[in-house]
């Protein structure tokens, strides 16, 4: 039995040409044509690709026609790639540990991966070999999540600030938010928080009409620009981004306002430019200042680390790969290709 | 014979320190499995220790300052088994194998393993009153541990430098509040362990009374001021330290003298 997979992926197209694939091959059309004994279909927004299995060596230009739905698509050709038996299950298991990722180590594919796989069983598409295959890289998933730090580290400045404020606060359920200013950035960060369950939201504003429209948005309430310094002693936390010219919260200001809630941290995130939030204030007992650059720095810091982590989840992975060559070799393929073959040199 | 199942105790509290500094060497961070075994294997030779050594001499093994020790050790170690688990703590076993490791290397190193000459009758609350305040020892010895945690923690939140251990610490909150349970745990503990003491039917070395009155109004006066919310958790952890600091040191001038005068 021969194990291939082909397609395009973010690496290789842009957005435009991944939608035009999106949604072309299915199992059954695949089946339908006697060649695919096995086919797999997995259709996201940063790739298309089908994995197949056959008794005898699939050509390239009957691996593209499945693909091409019309003769226009053909010239597509060179987008394209193509891994056989081993390097196959490389691909795989590289996509599924999100290696192969525009985000390094992102873990929503690993689900779009599981729900194809559903499909395929579903439709009959997936047999014995794409089983083995898939139920393997759901594995090797698994280990390298939990044995590499691939996945820790949020990679967005919204998302950097909801890992901080879980650091700080664990439940975020409880917590308190104040959202000084309804720019763009507080609203995003505000619907970060919000959707790890932070209900309690109120949104200040010179403009008492942007303050409410906000509000609306993110189901919290509006509260007078005048009254956001008596609101400020109840919150857990501040987010911040005014247009001020000078910093509106400073250590004056919220000295008075930290007396008798010692043992309750106040986490502020200034996204204003200039600063909201006078330097100083990070250094006052119980106060988390993070600003733009700060939370854009643990940013690029996960990034890192996660760029750190590939050389280990490929050690894991490579162990897979051979293990999965050993013990499925004659079904596997017996030519594998580490490097993948654009589908145009093919033919 | 007992002395070499703590030397294979003292053993496996290294291997897991050991085995924590490599991997924070090497960048990543991660509470493994690994830890775990190694400090069960650890108090399980502590508990083999006391149970030999308690049928030797024919009462609870704290007859002496490296008994003391050693049973302060498996006390720590009952505890983190028994609380760290329950509050999701479990990166807390890899603070807690170096205390271990320090408490025991101190016992097996000093020449304080000797055998109490005067053979008293067995005084149930005696040694109640001794194995109680023991107990108290490792919720305190823990509720160290987990300060320092929070500073580990706190101080990576205010500098904005975060390490790989940074994602495998508890949130503050959930450290302070570990924090608070342990010292009144402990403080509960040590209570019953100082009434007890009354009920010894022995004459009380002033010292050793005035020391452990001392002890106790340390720790009734941080859950006083954590109470009260008087003090920063920041501030609460720090005294969560140096009261576990300065609790052993009263724990073994208190042992240190009476050994002189008996």
């Amino acid at each position: 039995m021969n194990l291939f997979c082909a397609g395009l992926s973010h690496h290789t197209a842009n957005v435009e040409t991944r939608e035009r694939y999106a949604g072309g091959p299915t199992e059954a059309k695949l089946l339908s044509t006697g060649i695919w004994k096995e086919a797999l279909v997995l259709s996201t927004c940063n790739r298309v690709e089908i994995y197949g299995a056959s008794d005898r060596p699939v050509a390239t230009e009957e691996i593209m026609a499945a693909f091409a739905q019309t003769d226009a698509q053909i010239s597509d050709a060179d987008l394209f790639y193509r891994y056989d038996a081993e390097a196959c299950a490389r691909h795989l298991f590289r996509v599924v540990a999100g290696l192969d990722s525009m985000v390094i180590g992102e873990t929503e594919i690993l689900g779009q991966v599981k729900k194809a796989y559903e499909a395929a069983r579903g439709s009959g598409g997936a047999g014995p070999l794409l089983h083995r295959l898939f139920q393997r890289a759901f594995r090797v998933a698994k280990q390298v999540r939990s044995s590499t730090d691939i996945t820790r580290g949020a990679v967005s400045v919204g998302s950097v600030a909801v890992e901080l404020a879980g650091k700080i606060f664990g439940e975020l359920r409880d917590c308190r938010v104040l959202i000084l200013g309804a720019g763009e950035t507080s609203e995003r960060t505000a619907r970060a928080l919000s959707s790890r369950g932070v209900t309690d939201l109120r949104v200040s504003n010179r403009s008492l009409e942007r303050a409410e429209n906000l509000a609306t948005l993110v189901q919290g309430r509006a509260v007078p620009f005048q009254d956001w310094i008596r609101e400020c002693r109840e919150v857990d936390i501040l987010i911040s981004s005014t247009s001020a010219e000078e910093p509106l919260v400073t250590r004056e200001i919220l000295e008075p306002m930290l007396h008798g809630r010692a043992d309750r941290p106040l986490f502020i995130i200034d996204i204003a430019v200039p600063r909201d939030v006078a330097p100083e204030v990070n250094e006052m007992e119980g106060v988390y200042l993070y600003d733009i650059d700060s939370l854009q720095s643990i940013a690029d810091q996960s990034i890192a680390m996660r760029r750190q982590q590939t050389a280990a989840a490929e050690k894991i992975i490579a162990e897979h790969v051979a293990d999965f060559g050993a013990r499925f070799g004659g079904g596997a393929g017996s030519s594998p290709s580490l490097n993948p073959r654009p589908l145009a040199s093919e033919s | 014979m007992d002395r070499q199942l703590i030397l294979l105790s003292t053993l496996c509290y290294a291997v897991a320190v050991v085995h924590t500094l490599a991997t924070l060497r090497d960048g990543v961070f991660r509470p493994r499995r690994f830890n775990f075994i190694a400090i069960v294997l650890g108090f399980v030779f502590q508990s083999a220790f006391l149970y030999l050594r308690g049928h030797a001499i024919g009462r609870c093994p704290i007859t002496n300052l490296f008994e003391v020790f050693i049973f302060l050790g498996w006390s720590v170690a009952l505890i983190y088994l028994a609380v760290g688990p329950a509050y999701r703590l479990s990166l807390m076993g890899a603070f807690t194998a170096p205390l271990v490791l320090l408490i025991q290397g101190f016992a097996l190193l000093a020449p304080v393993d000797i055998p109490h000459r005067s053979r008293v009758a067995v005084n149930s609350w005696l040694e109640f009153h001794a194995s109680i305040s023991m107990m108290a020892y490792g919720a305190f010895a823990l509720s160290c541990v987990a300060g320092v945690m929070y500073l580990v923690q706190e101080r990576q939140l205010k500098t904005h430098q975060l390490h790989s251990i940074f994602y495998h610490l508890p949130p503050l909150t959930n450290l302070f509040a570990a924090i608070t349970r342990l010292l009144w745990f402990g403080f509960a503990l040590y209570t019953a362990g100082l009434v007890s003491g009354f009920f010894t039917g022995e004459p009380l070395p002033r010292v050793k009374m005035v020391c452990a009155i001392a002890v106790w109004i340390f720790y009734g006066t941080i859950l006083q001021v954590r109470h009260l919310g008087h003090l920063a958790p920041k501030r609460i952890a720090t005294l969560c330290i140096l009261a576990f600091g300065a609790a052993v040191t009263v724990l073994w001038a208190i042992n240190f003298v009476s050994e002189r005068t008996s």
